[in-house]
């Protein structure tokens, strides 16, 4: 039994950190329809410029501001008007089309111009273990697992309670009666835009020091985070949680007690399980289909 | 155009004919990779070009034609019962993987068959005892055809050669069918198509089985031509990489594949000291290929042919507003 909770603790860390992808994954898709495939390497590329930032002999915490400000810009802002305005107009697949190659640039652009190597990258966190009535949790575990939780919940409570936050929620829900409310929708997408950029940054700063900074360390946290987004419900920002928390721990649970080597493999039937039972996802709205 | 169309082929065969006379053993090996992956994309081209279903599983079919034809030539059994055998299995497979699509479209779909790739992989990489996991399986041989065999790479570049022009031609019949007009019926408005009763149920199961046949059969070639093969090349990525292709080359133009297998294995594999860079270079084409001509390249005549009607249109628009605001003048003159 404390084998059970041990293996629960470590994954809700692993969890929380999809889930923080998974939350930027679907504010994108709420406010503009995006799709985004390279949500992967957004979490790779910061985690490459706080180590450039690094090297350069910033501490840490400064380091991930900069990052912070420089991928609002890279990720957000740059993003939004070189690659979604444009594509808008065609729907979602050429969007996704981008984003997929979008995807290949950034990993190979770091793998040439940086290095294929993994590098290691200092965890915020001090190695300690704690023992908790027989159970052993890691000090870098509950922070991850603290840390990201608050950054889901700091998001929601500013989409449900600050008027700018309600303002994007409405610019979701309907672009067209929004703006004749005299909201500035292109403002609140480019606000959405910058939120993903800055959790993709948060991501990055928890994940990294066990996953190392590695041109490919997106590949599978991408995927997942798509996973957990669908499972919880693609149309609510309080799914990606509960998605991302489930993906973990079942996946963790997965590895001891079925098979490791079958380990990638739980997201996927949890997700076909969802499609299959409740397409909208555990917390989601049903769309209706439209003619 | 048809007639343009024909002699462009016709013209493009000669050319594959004649090719490998002027080409070393390399050379001869890249052009078999090549057709082998217009055979794969042109399957993704009929399930996502013409009936609009968004498959990016198409990887895991290539590798089950593949490990398909590998283990039964290991046990024995000729590469001839090989090829049907993967033709039938990824047909049993793809119509399976068809029923969710029945249920979720777009992107839910994607996903739906991106998990189903990485499905068949784990298979490919942790059953050691029917696959040899990461070891792959190895010296898989070239077949024979009526006792002659096809061990060098130039016979066995006449024999993919044969096998594309055939399954070409085979796409093309059906696509010119009722059977194509049913596809991209669906493709367009599935809701009109139901109701003007073609069967979206049957169809969408069979667009996604006769592609997944395609890839199959592209994958038992591939076994044989590279005569080793391994969990890698049928990876998701894999399959994002075909997508793209297709995409690249144009959605829905039946010479899409042929220009998109050439940008993403040709290329790549021929600049492999650059591959980085390539890849690079290949995304961000992508992008701005999205932007500019989200058709894909075989889109440009289309597009160049489509200016040209409308400055047709406004010249002749132009004219008539000339002629008849003379002709108003010479009535005002003659009243």
């Amino acid at each position: 039994m404390t084998d059970f909770f041990q293996l629960f603790f470590s994954g809700l860390s692993t969890g929380a950190i999809y889930a923080l992808a998974a939350l930027g994954f679907t504010l994108l898709w709420q406010a503009s329809g995006t799709i985004n495939f390279a949500q992967g390497e957004f979490v790779m590329l910061p985690a490459f410029m706080m180590l450039a930032f690094l090297t350069a002999g910033f501490p840490l915490m400064p380091s991930f501001f900069l990052a912070c400000l420089v991928s609002v810009f890279i990720l957000g802002w740059a993003f939004k008007r070189g690659m979604v305005d444009p594509l808008f107009k065609y729907g979602m697949m050429p969007i996704v089309v981008a984003t997929i190659g979008l995807s290949i640039a950034m990993k190979n652009g770091v793998r040439v111009a940086y290095s294929a190597e993994a590098h290691p990258f200092p965890s915020l966190f001090a190695d300690k273990l704690y023992t908790i009535a027989g159970v052993t949790v890691s000090l870098s575990d509950i922070g991850t697992f603290v840390l990201a939780l608050a950054l889901v919940m700091v998001t929601q409570a500013f989409l449900a309670k600050t008027v700018t936050g309600r303002a994007m929620q409405a610019v979701a829900q309907n672009t067209e009666s929004a703006s004749v409310l005299g909201i500035d929708v292109p403002r609140m997408i480019f606000y959405t835009f910058a939120i993903n950029a800055v959790l993709a940054v948060a991501a990055a700063l928890l994940v990294t020091p066990t996953y190392l900074a590695k041109f490919d360390m997106g590949d599978s946290l991408g995927t997942k985070a798509f996973f957990a987004a669908i499972i919880g419900g693609f149309n609510n920002s309080r799914g990606a949680l509960l998605g991302g928390l489930i993906v973990g721990v079942c996946e963790n649970l997965a590895a001891a007690y079925i098979s490791p080597a079958y380990k990638d493999a739980v997201a996927l039937v949890i997700f076909m399980v969802v499609i299959l039972f409740k397409p909208q996802g555990l917390l989601g709205m049903k769309e209706e289909r439209k003619v | 155009m048809k007639k343009l169309q024909l002699a462009a082929a016709a013209l493009a065969t000669i050319a594959l004919l004649v090719a490998p006379l002027f080409l070393k053993n390399y050379g001869i090996y890249l052009l078999s990779y090549w057709l082998v992956f217009i055979i794969a994309t042109m399957g993704l081209n009929l399930t996502l070009g013409y009936a609009g279903q968004k498959s990016l599983g198409h990887a895991a079919f290539f590798g089950i034609g593949a490990y398909t034809v590998a283990i039964l030539m290991k046990a024995g059994i000729s590469f001839w019962l090989g090829l049907p055998a993967a033709a039938l299995l990824c047909f049993v497979i793809g119509l399976m993987l068809g029923f969710p699509a029945l249920r979720v479209q777009t992107i839910y779909l994607a996903f739906a068959t991106l998990g189903f790739n990485t499905a068949a992989w784990l298979v490919m990489r942790n059953e050691e005892w029917l696959t040899g996991g990461t070891f792959g399986i190895n010296n898989i041989a070239r077949p024979e055809l009526f006792g002659w065999s096809m061990g060098s790479n130039l016979a066995y570049y006449y024999f993919v050669l044969g096998m594309t022009v055939i399954l070409a031609l085979l796409l093309y019949g059906l696509l010119r069918s009722p059977w194509g007009k049913a596809f991209t019926a669906l493709r367009d408005n599935p809701i009109r198509a139901e109701s003007l009763g073609v069967d979206v149920r049957s169809y969408t199961l069979l667009s996604f089985a006769i592609g997944a046949v395609y890839a199959g059969l592209a994958g038992a070639l591939f076994a044989s031509l590279v005569e080793f093969i391994e969990p890698a090349p049928f990876t998701v990525a894999s399959s994002i990489m075909m997508y793209l292709m297709v995409v690249v080359g144009g959605a829905g133009y039946f010479f899409g594949p042929v220009l998109g297998a050439a940008a993403g294995v040709i290329l790549p594999e021929w600049l492999r000291f650059a591959q980085g860079w390539y890849l690079f270079v290949f995304g961000s084409a992508v992008v701005l290929l999205m932007i500019w001509l989200p058709d894909g390249l075989l889109s440009i005549p289309d597009r160049i042919r489509a200016k040209k009607l409308a400055k047709q249109a406004s010249a002749d628009r132009a004219a008539a507003a000339q002629a008849a605001a003379q002709a108003a003048m010479q009535k005002g003159v003659q009243a």
